[in-house]
């Protein structure tokens, strides 16, 4: 298929990693039942960056977090991964870099282990293997054991969901993190663990990039290094 | 048909009405409210009946394949329509697809058993194949009802699970396949349900109408039978066209769930 670029052809082009964006985003613009929430979006992520999304309620900071992982159509603009159009990628494949963790994790039902296991039956991760002994890592810095693994979902905090959900998605080796406020109700200690777990996850290997929502001024502070604001209501 | 048969008279459709009344008695009498739905329902199939006895005794002198078609088409377009009048939800072309699925799976299945299995001479006499469509196309209404109602409900229901997988790079179908399996499941239930115990707690109408009409049982129960692999597998086909259609207007090929598409009616 001419034009049809897979993410193996863009994993194997000539590396300009550090110096060029990521991810692409310009004059991005979300409308919703004739209104538009936002417009003239644009902003470059590089290996590394660390993003916050700041503004009030309403101005369209989880729709724009969405529309980035492909989940919602934009309505004008573009996004460009790789110097590579998103329509370049099948969805699947872009997603298994640019990963959403939304704010409510949804989990299945059973052990937290089946839950990290399940993932692997997707077509597009079948070629991976599960890898307990990295998630046993993750959980020993957070001072969890094994034990964890064997529990029963619906046993879980909220907090204990969430870090099931985010090592679902980091045991995959995403390049970019979209997270959609995801301590919004967690206490703490969960929450600090969480951004420990996040910034683990960034320092390994090649650098990744990712996006935070947040209410939390000091959170906002801690976890990211430039911001981008939505203004809310426009004209 | 042969002698046994017995034909029904004014007077005696009038006596059967007498039945309905002593339940409308009842219902005052005891205050029970139901006496005015019961009567209308009443009226109302009789007239339904009556209307369709001479519609049906038209169509049957007329012998002319086209009448037939016609006929054919208004019924399943009636299932169709109906299918989609039970349900909760709707997208905007929920009734093209259900009177598409409905017509395609229980023509098909009809058509079949008229020409491949029971070899009916012509091919539309419409002393067979009206009767014959009307019980398919009766079971395909309610399992197609119940497997997009439970498909439409569920994608409601689950929607962070199935974005969660698809965030996770799921493909849409990866995503959506417990809950399609889910709804078809569903609209099958009341199928296999009334083969398991047919026979045993009920017998079906057709067979006690042959036998009614003087057919011998073993005779009328091998029909019966031949008619119930035929409403099943219509049934089942209806239901995978319907949902797979619904599946394709709910699920983007950018591999997006389009909730946005559905809109909640309020029964």
């Amino acid at each position: 298929m001419m034009g049809q670029h897979t993410l193996e052809d863009a994993l194997s082009a000539p590396s300009e990693a550090q110096s060029s964006p990521v991810l692409s985003v310009s004059k991005l613009g979300r409308q919703f039942q004739g209104r538009w929430i936002w417009q003239d979006i644009s902003f470059d992520l590089f290996p590394g960056d660390r993003l916050a999304i700041v503004g009030p309620s309403g101005a369209g900071k989880s729709l724009l977090l969405r529309a980035l992982a492909g989940l919602d159509s934009i309505q004008s603009g573009q996004i460009t991964f790789r110097q590579r159009p998103l329509s370049a990628f099948a969805m699947p494949q872009f997603r298994a870099q640019v990963m959403y963790l939304h704010q409510q994790p949804a989990l299945l039902e059973g052990r937290v282990e089946s839950n990290l296991q399940h993932v692997y039956r997707l077509a597009i991760h079948r070629n991976r293997t599960y890898d307990r002994s990295r998630i046993l890592t993750y959980l020993s810095r957070l001072g969890r054991s094994a034990d964890f693994l064997e529990r029963s979902v619906e046993q879980l905090s909220g907090g204990e969901k969430q870090i099931v959900a985010c090592l679902r998605s980091l045991q995959l080796s995403p390049q970019i993190l979209l997270l959609d406020e995801p301590t919004a109700s967690l206490d703490k200690a969960t929450t600090e663990q969480l951004e420990t777990l996040v910034a683990q996850w960034q320092q390994t290997d090649s650098p990744k990039a990712c996006i935070w929502i947040s209410h939390d001024p000091a959170q906002i502070e801690r976890v990211t290094t430039r911001t981008l604001a939505l203004s809310g209501v426009r004209a | 048909m042969n002698s046994h048969y017995l034909p029904i008279d004014n007077g005696q459709l009038a006596l059967a009405a007498a039945l309905i009344a002593i339940n409308i008695g009842l219902s005052l009498g005891l205050r029970l409210g139901l006496a005015r739905k019961l009567g209308i329902a009443a009226l109302r199939m009789v007239v339904q009946l009556l209307l369709v006895g001479y519609v049906l005794g038209w169509i049957f002198a007329l012998d002319n394949p086209l009448w037939v078609l016609l006929l054919v088409f208004m019924m399943s377009a009636i299932a169709g329509n109906a299918s989609v009048n039970r349900t909760r939800r709707r997208f905007p072309s929920i009734y093209w697809n259900s009177l598409v699925s409905i017509l395609a799976a229980c023509g098909f299945v009809t058509g079949l058993l008229v020409e491949g299995i029971i070899h009916i001479h012509p091919w539309y006499d419409p002393q067979y194949v009206i009767p014959l469509l009307g019980m398919v196309l009766g079971n395909a209404l309610t399992g197609t009802s119940l497997a997009l109602d439970r498909l439409m409900e569920d994608l409601v229901s689950r929607r962070s699970q199935i974005e969660s997988l698809l965030a996770l790079g799921a493909t849409r179908w990866e995503a959506a396949n417990e809950t399609i399996q889910e709804a078809l499941r569903t609209g099958m239930i009341p199928t296999i349900n009334s083969m398991m115990v047919l026979g045993l707690v009920s017998l079906p109408g057709m067979m006690t109408g042959q036998m009614l009409a003087g057919v011998e049982p073993t005779s009328a129960v091998r029909y019966q039978i031949v008619i119930y692999f035929t409403l099943a597998a219509g049934t089942a086909l209806a239901c995978i066209s319907v949902i797979l259609l619904a599946f394709q207007v709910l699920f983007s090929p950018e591999h997006q769930l389009k909730l946005e598409r559905l809109r909640k009616i309020d029964v």
